[in-house]
């Protein structure tokens, strides 16, 4: 990546980092001109209302969406239409979606060594030696040989997390993870998080949970209607936001 | 589907229900006169001559006939389900015996001829049927999984060819296509045997269909799966191969396993080629005798039995499925 002397910032590589990122759907604009880096080991938690364009952001960082302007590096490699490599740059990004997406027809163990076995060409005794380890530190080897709809919510977040831990990725992405979970589910895939946060996992989380944005984020990202209106030390965002739209949903969600 | 746990009253066991399906139904007898049946001719002891018997007689052969119907339909609600099943099925399967009895049949004549008949039937024209019917299916299922990829790609020609094709061959009668294969094929100077003209109809009509079938399976699979997949870096012939096929297989069984039922019976359709098949030797073979009937009927019984041992097949993988899931 070459850096003129002006937009050199304190780290030289960042893992990710988005110059002027646009994109629209049809004639609505979801994200307007985001500029990001994001170091390795950071933790970034991203909140705001919905609609504000959180979702559509993580989803860039592994292309699941597409941006129209603006540069995506990832490890040094831009995302791009035509580009030949993506697997190669998705296989680094773990992704934990709000409905799990976890593959129905196959044991919790075969969830987990699919990754692996299939594009990382990792042997099959040494796929499921590591997955049994994943299901270890996310607390649930005793369901590997289940499917996941026997599962509660909260197994299956867990589920998910360990599948995408057995890819050994360099950042995780995770997209309200507790949003379609039921209450008393909520803190286990929490601590699940804290604990991989603790770890030094490099994390971007979407999510509403301000207890868990405190206790492990570095910077807390707020975005409305696809900008990014404040990025701040947790101290400093809960203690003394900046702008009045940070205010309003921070009155809003900590009632 | 969800059965209520909350029981109605039975319908039938209800007076006035009883009462109005009961005038229903000698209405019905009555408006379609049976007095010159057999069921009139059981009644002569009491009606006398039945062509003579003008209205006492229709009124008391319509009268019978509603009571007896009646009562079966009263008796058999007071079992339990499985066997009202049994007996409705065994009632209906008597109606349709005494329907064909009523042609005034030679049945024997099926069954004489050295070798006999009905063997003929099922040692060449059974045989036949089966290759015929087995070879297509399987090449329109091969068709089937490539069009329904193809329908679904990004790729202008492969949409294109493929949606062209499944317009074409769902827009065709069949028996129009079996023509255009075989008589039209030649033209081009390919000489095409009758039977492979018959296959490749067959298996080029299904496919287009089970093309529509395979790409609604495939298209029923939430788009989380894909999403999953392809955020582990899975390349697409692996997300289909591994995630979405075995996914769609329980959705796409049962409307297959219809196709697979139907082709059988279409597979008739190329007894105009002159393959011997079932259709095409009920024909032949009755023709020669005048007896077209006990021919067509004998056929009309293989392909009835074998349909619905394709249906048990059908049920049997359809259960397997939903045990796994």
């Amino acid at each position: 990546m070459i850096m003129n002397a002006s937009t050199k910032t304190k780290n030289e590589n960042p893992l990710i980092s988005l110059r002027g990122v646009s994109k629209w759907y049809g004639g609505f604009q979801a994200l307007k001109d985001i500029n990001l880096e994001i170091n390795l080991k950071e933790k970034i938690v991203i909140c705001g209302p919905s609609g504000s364009g959180k979702s559509t952001l993580i989803r860039c960082l592994n292309r699941l969406e597409a941006h129209q302007e603006g540069k995506i590096h990832v490890s040094g490699v831009e995302l791009h239409e035509t580009m030949k490599d993506i697997d190669i740059v998705r296989r680094d990004i773990g992704m934990v979606f709000q409905n799990f997406n976890l593959f129905p027809h196959l044991t919790v163990l075969e969830n987990c060594m699919a990754g692996p076995n299939w594009v990382r060409g990792i042997d099959k005794d040494e796929a499921e030696k590591r997955a049994v380890a994943m299901l270890k530190q996310v607390k649930i080897p005793e369901q590997a040989d289940k499917y996941p709809d026997q599962l509660s919510g909260g197994q299956q977040q867990r589920v998910a997390i360990a599948r995408s831990l057995c890819m050994q990725p360099k950042v995780m992405l995770f997209d309200e993870p507790t949003s379609a979970l039921d209450p008393e589910m909520v803190s286990e895939v929490l601590d699940t998080m804290v604990e991989l946060a603790n770890s030094g996992m490099t994390m971007i989380c979407v999510t509403h949970e301000m207890g868990f944005a405190r206790q492990v984020a570095d910077r807390i990202i707020f975005m409305a209607d696809g900008e990014i209106v404040e990025q701040n030390t947790p101290d400093e965002f809960f203690n003394n936001p900046q702008s009045d739209r940070t205010k309003t949903f921070l009155n809003q969600i900590l009632i | 589907m969800f059965v209520d746990t909350v029981i109605e009253d039975k319908s039938l066991h209800k007076p006035a229900f009883l009462l109005g399906l009961s005038i229903a139904v000698f209405a019905f007898f009555f408006a379609f006169n049976f007095t010159d049946t057999i069921f009139g001719e059981f009644l002569s002891p009491v009606i006398g001559n039945p062509q003579e018997s003008g209205f006492f007689g229709r009124f008391v052969v319509s009268f019978v006939l509603s009571i007896i119907f009646v009562l079966n339909l009263l008796l058999i609600s007071f079992t339990r389900l499985k066997i009202q099943i049994l007996i409705v099925w065994i009632e209906l399967f008597f109606l349709f015996l005494a329907f064909a009895y009523s042609f005034d049949l030679e049945l024997a004549y099926i069954f004489i001829g050295e070798p006999s008949k009905i063997w003929l039937m099922i040692s060449k024209g059974l045989f036949t049927t089966i290759y015929i019917s087995a070879v297509s299916i399987a090449i329109a299922t091969a068709i089937a999984i490539v069009g329904a990829i193809a329908k679904l790609s990004n790729n202008g020609f492969a949409y294109a060819i493929a949606s062209f094709y499944t317009s074409l061959f769902r827009g065709l009668p069949l028996l129009l296509q079996i023509y255009l294969i075989y008589m039209g094929l030649p033209q081009l100077g390919f000489m095409i045997d009758a039977i492979p003209s018959g296959i490749a109809a067959l298996s080029l009509c299904y496919g287009a269909y089970m093309t529509e079938i395979f790409r609604a399976g495939i298209q029923s699979i939430p788009k989380g799966q894909w999403e999953a997949s392809r955020a582990l870096g899975f390349k697409f012939g692996l997300i289909l191969r591994k995630i979405i096929l075995p996914q769609s297989i329980p959705i796409i069984v049962p409307p297959t396993g219809n196709q697979f039922i139907a082709m059988l019976k279409d597979s008739s359709l190329v007894s105009v080629l002159g393959i011997w098949e079932l259709m095409f030797m009920a024909k032949k073979i009755g023709a020669k005798d005048f007896n077209n009937l006990e021919m067509l009927l004998t056929a009309a019984m293989i392909y009835w039995a074998l349909t619905i041992v394709l249906e048990v097949i059908q049920a049997r993988i359809e259960r397997k499925y939903q045990q796994k899931a």
